[in-house]
């Protein structure tokens, strides 16, 4: 007998793993990255492999203290994508520090504490950054004008350096403002839409990503090209991001018929704000996502309503991982609730009533 | 024009693993040459195993019948050529176990000399009992690997109003291309088994089902058809599980089985292609399932084939037919990839359900390294019984097994398409089966417990009565013993009395007897 433990079948799988997922996930997010790091130059740079290593470094230690084999789960990517992510909804020229603690708190708190891989509640990027939001104010919403790489007046590679580790302070001719905060700020000195907004928003300019923003949420065009990549590796469900963006594309609308000066029109907000980083690499998440497409489906309308009603009403203009955090709580709720109907059962379990397979009869009556 | 309306056939869940056929379907069916031995069970269906009628030292002819089937749900076993019987014994049988069970080793005489040689019959004619009653002689059970003693199912159309046949000709397990060539090489067999059966239920109507991965078996069987038969060809979408009995039916006539009832009770029951051929042998030719059509494939296998195999040649004989192994196979599988069952070694016997015989090297099992679950939630879209595997195996690992129940594991038709899309390579079909199998034993347990109980509850009353009536007779026996005290003390009395009365007034004899 060459082997004695019965195996269960299939004995074939489907290509793919873990590890997989995340490289396509990274793979996709490149191209708003390096837009992210040519628009806001060094510094940016800087920040972004600080807090991708910091995630890797947290992650191993995390390991090796839980007593854990650290290699196979460091190789799945897991780790880099979360410092990816967070480093992308960072405000680009943020000093390195910012970068490190964020990384902490999402690897260790974020992730570890709940019991590592697929445990967290919460997606570890999100509770990141409302946390540094909270916590660091200044720095989180320090916003810069894009000065590309090599353009004129943008930091060199030393001067980036200082900025990074916070020896030089960043010029205040740079700094600007995102068009969600323009308009915040513009309503608190009761201006209309149609006063703030010239100036700041141009929607070529918006969905291409000239605008100050966080390091990897401006190009809207490139988060979502790398979004519908994920969806054609099916690396990514459609459901999530469609429920999320047409929640937000509805709701933006009908406010925008009902007064057109103090609320903003569907293209400001799919294009301002992280709208598409959000739809399609956070709440995309599978961990803290629901797992049926009905669940999904409710999960991303409840991720735009909540999106769309903070960035009105609320204080957070850039408040879209308040909404995610909202939601990632609800989750296990919805997956209790709403359970996929098994075959051969009603909604409730119950085996489903009995129809009278009707007699033969009327086969031979509908002869012709 | 049809005299059925149906809509587009839909399939819900599953998944689409790479079918891997293009090696054998383009391979005629070839016979194995006569092996050395044949090693056949007493147990190749599912229900009672079969009793043996022959003893070692007996000659058999060719379809003789060498075991008998025993009880209500079981299958007879037939001599698949002339020799001798060698031995009652046991032998390894083709299971993950390996465990030994009873098998009749026969030594060929090389002559394959049949029993008798019947008239070919018109089976039409006959009687559905008596169709059944040939189906349960000839040993048939269900070819598609199901093994279920076929003609049981046959009889169903007395109890239950059938209107439909389904006659399953998917496949939608990789590799295996059997049934595909059966189709395609022995178009006609099928049909006429078909029409058999189709009489033997009484139902209006019969439904080929074939995916459309094989236009080759569909045209050739829609070129045999007529409408005036009422039995159509139809193309399914290629999917895995289509040949899941449920999840057929469900896709080609919209019925849904409701948990706990078979297809029978909505009308509709399910064979398998093979099926119809061994039915065509047993009624109209008059012959018992004596072989079958194996695929032999997988990439560790150096030719792969479609061979007509007698029953009870060893899985050896067959792989040393196709070459041998290029490299020892990572796993020798009966059946299909998704399904099918590990053979511990190649010493095991083809038996009535053996559809294929796959040897797969690494590459092709794709075994990951299992990673924690991280909730993606594609086991729940790819499972065609609307579970949620992930939640199931989870509550299983806290050995919480009500609470798989509740989340549907008794639902669960172990296809393994769960298993198949999960990224993290968790091996969900495992947690099942070891649920159900702590679950199996639970239950088992419990009836022994209850029966414990109730005899326990026997023995106490019968010795309650016991006592009880011990006591009455002690009470009854004291109380005479009282009454005769009682009595012999008056007794006594009174002749004191009368020795008395004697005395004082010697005669009076009137008073004396007064007394008395
Ligand atoms: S497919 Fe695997 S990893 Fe994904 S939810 Fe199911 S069990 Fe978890
Ligand atoms: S849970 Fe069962 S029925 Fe569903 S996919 Fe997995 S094995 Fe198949």
């Amino acid at each position: 007998m060459t082997q004695t433990t019965p195996v269960s079948g299939p004995h074939t799988h489907a290509p793919g793993s873990v590890a997989w997922n995340m490289g396509w996930v990274t793979l996709a997010l490149l191209p708003a990255t390096a837009f992210g790091v040519y628009l806001f130059g060094w510094p940016a740079l800087n920040l972004l492999l600080i807090t991708i290593l910091a995630a890797v470094l947290f992650e191993a230690l995390c390991l090796r203290i839980a007593g854990r084999p650290v290699s196979p789960f460091l190789m799945d990517g897991s780790a880099i994508v979360t410092g990816l992510l967070l480093a992308l909804t960072l405000p680009p020229w943020a000093p390195w520090w910012i970068g490190v603690l964020g990384a902490a708190f999402a690897i260790i708190v974020g992730k570890h504490v709940f019991g590592g891989l697929g445990q967290n509640l919460f997606n570890p990027a999100m509770l990141a950054r409302v946390a540094l939001l909270v916590s660091f104010p200044l720095e989180m919403t320090t916003w810069i004008t894009p000065s590309p790489l090599f353009s004129e007046g943008a930091p060199g590679f030393l001067e980036g350096l200082a900025i990074t580790f916070g020896l030089a302070a960043i010029p205040d001719a740079v700094t600007g403002a995102t068009v969600l905060g323009e308009a915040q700020t513009g309503f608190s000195r009761d201006l209309g839409l149609s006063e703030t907004l010239p100036g700041v928003y141009a929607p070529l300019q918006q969905a291409l990503g000239f605008v100050p923003s966080s390091l990897g949420e401006g190009s809207a065009l490139l988060l979502l090209a790398g979004g519908l990549l994920l969806m054609a590796k099916r690396i990514i469900t459609w459901d999530v991001p469609v429920a999320m963006l047409g929640t937000l594309v509805i709701l933006s609308t009908v406010f925008m018929l009902i007064d057109p000066e103090r609320y903003a029109g569907p293209g400001l907000h799919l294009f301002s704000g992280a709208a598409m980083l959000v739809a399609f690499f956070i709440i995309t998440d599978p961990v803290t996502s629901p797992s049926t497409v009905a669940g999904r489906l409710l999960f991303g309308a409840g991720c735009g309503l909540l999106i769309y009603v903070i960035r009105t009403w609320g204080g957070y203009p850039e408040g879209a991982a308040f909404a995610v955090i909202l939601m990632n709580a609800l989750t296990p709720l919805i997956d209790h609730y709403l359970r996929p109907r098994a075959y051969g059962r009603t909604r409730r379990g119950k085996p489903l009533p009995m129809k009278n397979t009707e007699a033969p009869a009327p086969a031979q009556e509908k002869r012709p | 024009m049809f005299l059925f309306k149906r809509k587009r056939p839909v399939f819900q869940g599953g998944v689409h693993p790479d079918d891997r056929k293009q090696a054998t379907s383009g391979l005629p069916i070839e016979c194995l040459p006569m092996p050395a031995r044949l090693y056949l069970p007493v147990q190749q269906h599912i229900g009672a195993a079969a009793r043996p009628v022959v003893k070692a030292g007996d000659t058999v002819l060719k379809g003789q019948m060498i075991a008998r089937g025993d009880g209500a749900v079981s299958a007879a076993v037939h001599a698949p050529t002339s020799g001798r019987i060698l031995g009652v014994e046991p032998h390894p049988a083709p299971h993950p176990s390996g465990l030994p069970v009873e098998t009749i080793v026969i030594e060929p005489d090389g002559e394959d000399r049949w029993l008798e040689d019947p008239d070919p019959e018109h089976a039409l004619n006959l009687e559905p009992e008596a169709i059944a009653r040939r189906v349960a002689e000839a040993g048939v059970v269900g070819m598609g690997g199901a093994t279920f003693p076929a003609a049981i199912k046959l009889n169903l159309g007395s109890r239950h109003h059938i209107d439909t046949l389904i006659i399953n000709g998917s496949e939608c397990e990789p590799y295996l291309t059997c049934d595909d060539r059966l189709m395609r090489e022995r178009t006609d067999e099928v049909v006429d088994g078909i029409r058999i059966m189709r009489h033997a239920l009484g139902a209006r109507r019969a439904l080929v089902v074939v995916e459309d991965n094989k236009p080759e078996a569909l045209a050739a069987l829609q070129a045999r058809l007529y409408e005036m038969d009422t039995i159509e060809a139809m193309a399914v979408p290629t999917r895995y599980p289509m040949g899941s009995e449920k999840h057929m039916i469900k896709a080609v006539t919209g019925r849904e089985i409701p948990a706990g009832k078979l297809g029978a009770d909505i009308g509709v029951i399910v064979h398998n292609v093979g099926t119809a051929y061994a039915v065509h042998r047993a009624v109209r030719m008059q012959r018992p399932l004596i072989s079958r059509i194996v695929t032999v494939g997988g990439g560790a296998v150096q030719r792969p084939a479609n061979l007509e195999v007698l029953l009870g040649t060893r899985v050896e004989d067959l792989l040393a037919h196709c070459g041998g192994t290029r490299q020892p196979p990572a796993r020798l599988l009966m059946g299909g990839p998704m399904m099918g069952q590990v053979m511990p070694h190649a010493q095991v016997p083809v038996i009535k359900g053996s559809n294929g015989i796959i040897a797969l090297t690494e590459e092709e099992i794709n075994i990951g390294e299992t990673m924690p679950c991280i909730r993606c939630g594609r086991c729940v879209a790819a499972c065609p019984c609307g579970l949620m595997p992930l939640e199931m195996a989870a509550r299983i690992r806290k050995e919480d097994m009500d609470g798989a129940v509740d989340y549907g594991l008794m639902d669960c038709v172990a296809c393994g398409s769960c298993s198949y899309v999960c990224p993290s390579h968790i091996p969900l079909v495992q947690f099942f089966h070891h649920a159900k199998g702590v679950l199996g034993a639970r239950r088992e347990q419990q009836r022994r417990q209850e029966e414990i109980k109730r005899l326990a509850q026997q023995r106490r009353e019968r010795q309650e009565a016991e006592a009880r009536a011990k006591a009455e007779a002690a009470e009854r026996r004291k109380a005479e013993r009282e009454a005769a005290k009682r009595k012999a003390e008056e007794a006594k009395a009174a002749r004191a009395a009368k020795a008395a009365t004697a005395k004082e007034t010697p005669k009076t004899p009137a008073a004396d007897q007064a007394e008395a």
